[in-house]
């Protein structure tokens, strides 16, 4: 049952009018398929873009050294684990929380950053552009230290950002469609048992009971949902909404909006009520730390709170993980003066 | 079978990590038998398999290579396949949870003690190569190689190695490795998930993505993977 919107319907390269009327073909074909996998269909005057894929690069009327440079992108986005002891300290791929090669909806793809920063973030509370983004899912989703600002790796990495974006306009004024990872509503109550038995349930033939995750040789076939190997306590997805909008609609894989909303809530919970690196932002102390980070980030994750099944401060150690530093030096205030 | 995994780097939770809650996850996982299999099984001995899968070579063949029969039933190859996984297709042809008129009587033949041996029998044979995949055109090949790669999001088809490991060779006791395997039985056993005719997949994971693959792709997946390196080296 999928009504006509009008969408400001923007698909591969080819932008259409924000008014047009009518939407494309391939565009509704891409509304419906969504549609059919649970997903809600976009608001009226939502942007909704198609990035273009692999294929599409190849056809793309570019400079072949540019089409190296994004194809180089695109190998440290699905494959960042070849940069494991320099920059990756954990088991993650940025493929492995923004699913489809950083190209689904409702899987935070990649591409609105490339056109919506320079902006302001309140986590760092101050302007942010591209780079300084991807080093933040470096810092915290990867455990780990950025590659420099302007380095190849990087700039290979916001070509494939920004590549994705091609035919968005900059700035746009519109909400985009399936941008983060929106949360489905939240229940009433969470449940620590509950959500523990559902991860069991659904998720532990790939993510293992204890969330270690499956490793063959040096290849991450299922990422750590928590331990050593996972994010730290500072990444994004450790926010109770934040997981829950994950796993709502992404896992189980190959399965989106296959749980209830209760049990993406409940699965959210219980994995946020977990052990992890902590986070680069720690003053020493989980209290402090908690205080300075809680109004912007904190009061949504678990952190510094007690764990009711034992008693356990969550995050209250100096466990960096595999990492020997706490923070990245490209953590620090920017103040344009 | 959670209970094998590595348990790596556990320094940062040590304390709980390890509480397994064993009958929690067997009650909730509606998957007792196989659970309850996994616990209980015997340990299996190679060498006593060898026996047991005298009669079985009929089909697998004695190197355990199988035969990919055109136009016909193929029979899989099952040397260098995860014992585990081996056992429990066994278990679950016995069970009547997987179903095939050709392997039913020989798995019936079968206790569990000689389950786990012809297991562990084939688990140690070195693998070979797959067939069925030889004569297969290049645009066919390009489109098997991308959904075994990297998927079509635009289906929703994961790729294939997400589940099934690094070069499709197999992830851990319940994800088989793919790569150099018969074309025909491939293509055999995507129809079946498809067509709802095999369902002894853990959480229907198998036959979800099945469900979204169209024939053609089936077959180029198939025609791809079967020409593919069973093993690493
Ligand atoms: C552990 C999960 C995880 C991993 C791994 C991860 N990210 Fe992220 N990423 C997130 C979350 C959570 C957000 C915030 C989504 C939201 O806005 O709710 C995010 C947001 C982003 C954004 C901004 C998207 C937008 O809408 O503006 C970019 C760009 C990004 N990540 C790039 C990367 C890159 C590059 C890597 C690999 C170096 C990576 N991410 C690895 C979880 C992850
Ligand atoms: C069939 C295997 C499978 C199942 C079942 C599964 N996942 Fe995942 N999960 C994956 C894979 C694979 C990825 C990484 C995506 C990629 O690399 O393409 C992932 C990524 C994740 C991530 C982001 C990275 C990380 O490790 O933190 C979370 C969180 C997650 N899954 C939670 C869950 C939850 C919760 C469930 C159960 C509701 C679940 N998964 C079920 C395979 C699975
Ligand atoms: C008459 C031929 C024949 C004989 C003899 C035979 N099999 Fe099979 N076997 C097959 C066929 C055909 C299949 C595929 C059936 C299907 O589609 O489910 C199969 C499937 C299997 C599978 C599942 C493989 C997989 O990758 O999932 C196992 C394990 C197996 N056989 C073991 C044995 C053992 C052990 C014996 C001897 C005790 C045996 N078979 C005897 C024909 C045979
Ligand atoms: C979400 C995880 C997942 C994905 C993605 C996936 N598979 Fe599977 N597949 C499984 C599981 C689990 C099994 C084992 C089922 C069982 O235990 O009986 C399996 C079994 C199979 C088998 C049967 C193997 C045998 O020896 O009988 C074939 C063939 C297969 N998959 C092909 C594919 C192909 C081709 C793709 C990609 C198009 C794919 N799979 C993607 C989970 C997955």
């Amino acid at each position: 049952m999928i009504r006509k919107f009008t969408y400001a319907a923007l698909s591969g390269t080819l932008l259409f009018s924000v008014n047009a009327t009518a939407v494309d073909d391939r565009t509704q074909q891409y509304i419906d398929t969504l549609v059919e996998l649970g997903y809600s269909a976009p608001e009226e005057n939502e942007l909704v873009h198609i990035p273009p894929s692999m294929e599409d690069l190849e056809e793309a009327e570019l400079h072949p050294e540019l089409k190296r440079v994004i194809r180089r992108g695109y190998d440290l986005f699905t494959n960042t684990q070849q940069l494991r002891g320099e920059n990756v300290f954990n088991n993650m791929n940025c493929s492995s929380c923004h699913l489809g090669e950083g190209r689904m909806p409702f899987s935070a793809p990649i591409w609105p950053a490339a056109v919506t920063l320079p902006n302001f973030r309140g986590k760092n509370a101050h302007v942010n552009n591209l780079e300084e983004r991807i080093s933040g899912c470096f810092t915290y989703s990867m455990n780990g230290m950025p590659p420099e600002y302007g380095s190849d790796n990087m700039l290979a990495l916001t070509a494939y950002h920004q590549w994705l974006a091609t035919g968005v306009p900059v700035y746009p004024k519109q909400p985009i469609y399936g941008r983060g990872f929106p949360p489905p509503e939240r229940p009433e109550e969470l449940s620590y048992t509950r959500g523990e038995a559902a991860f069991q349930e659904n998720c532990s033939v790939c993510h293992a009971d204890d969330g270690a995750g499956l490793r063959v040789g040096d290849q991450t076939v299922f990422p750590a949902t928590w331990g050593d190997m996972s994010n730290n306590w500072g990444a994004g997805i450790v926010r109770v909404f934040t997981a829950a909008g994950f796993i709502k609609n992404n896992m189980p894989l190959g399965q989106p909006n296959s749980l209830s909303d209760q049990e993406a809530w409940d699965i959210a919970y219980y994995m946020s009520s977990q052990e992890r690196p902590q986070d680069p932002r720690y003053t020493g102390d989980v209290k402090e730390t908690l205080e300075q980070t809680g109004p912007t980030f904190h009061k949504h994750s678990r952190y510094g709170q007690i764990r009711e099944t034992d008693g356990h401060v969550l995050g209250d150690h100096s466990n960096l993980g595999d990492k020997t530093f706490l923070k990245p030096d490209t953590v620090r205030p920017r103040t344009f003066e | 079978m959670n209970a094998k995994r590595a348990i790596a780097n556990l320094a940062l939770t040590e304390k709980e990590a390890i509480v397994k809650k064993l009958p929690v996850t067997l009650a909730a996982l509606g998957l007792i038998a196989c659970s309850g299999f996994a616990l209980a099984a015997p340990e299996g001995d190679a060498e006593r398999g060898a026996a047991s899968a005298a009669v079985c070579s009929a089909c697998h063949q004695a190197d355990g290579s199988g035969m990919n029969i055109a136009g016909g039933e193929s029979w899989p190859r099952l040397a260098g396949l995860d014992a585990n996984y081996i056992a429990k297709q066994l278990h679950d042809y016995k069970s009547g949870s997987r179903v095939n008129a050709s392997m039913m009587p020989f798995a019936n033949m079968l206790n569990d003690q000689q389950i786990a041996d012809v297991a562990a029998h084939y688990a140690s044979l070195p693998a070979t190569e797959g067939k069925g995949g030889e004569s297969a055109d290049e645009a066919t090949l390009k489109r098997g190689k991308q959904l075994a790669e990297r998927g079509d999001w635009s289906n929703y088809i994961v790729s294939c190695k997400s589940c099934h490991g690094p070069d499709n060779q197999g992830a851990g006791d319940a994800f088989p490795g793919i790569a150099g395997q018969h074309a025909g039985y491939i293509k055999a056993q995507l129809t079946a998930w498809k067509a709802g005719n095999r369902r002894n997949d853990p959480q229907d994971l198998m036959g979800t993505i099945a469900r979204r693959m169209s024939d053609d792709d089936i077959h180029a997946v198939a025609v791809w993977l079967a020409i593919q390196n069973p093993t690493a080296n």
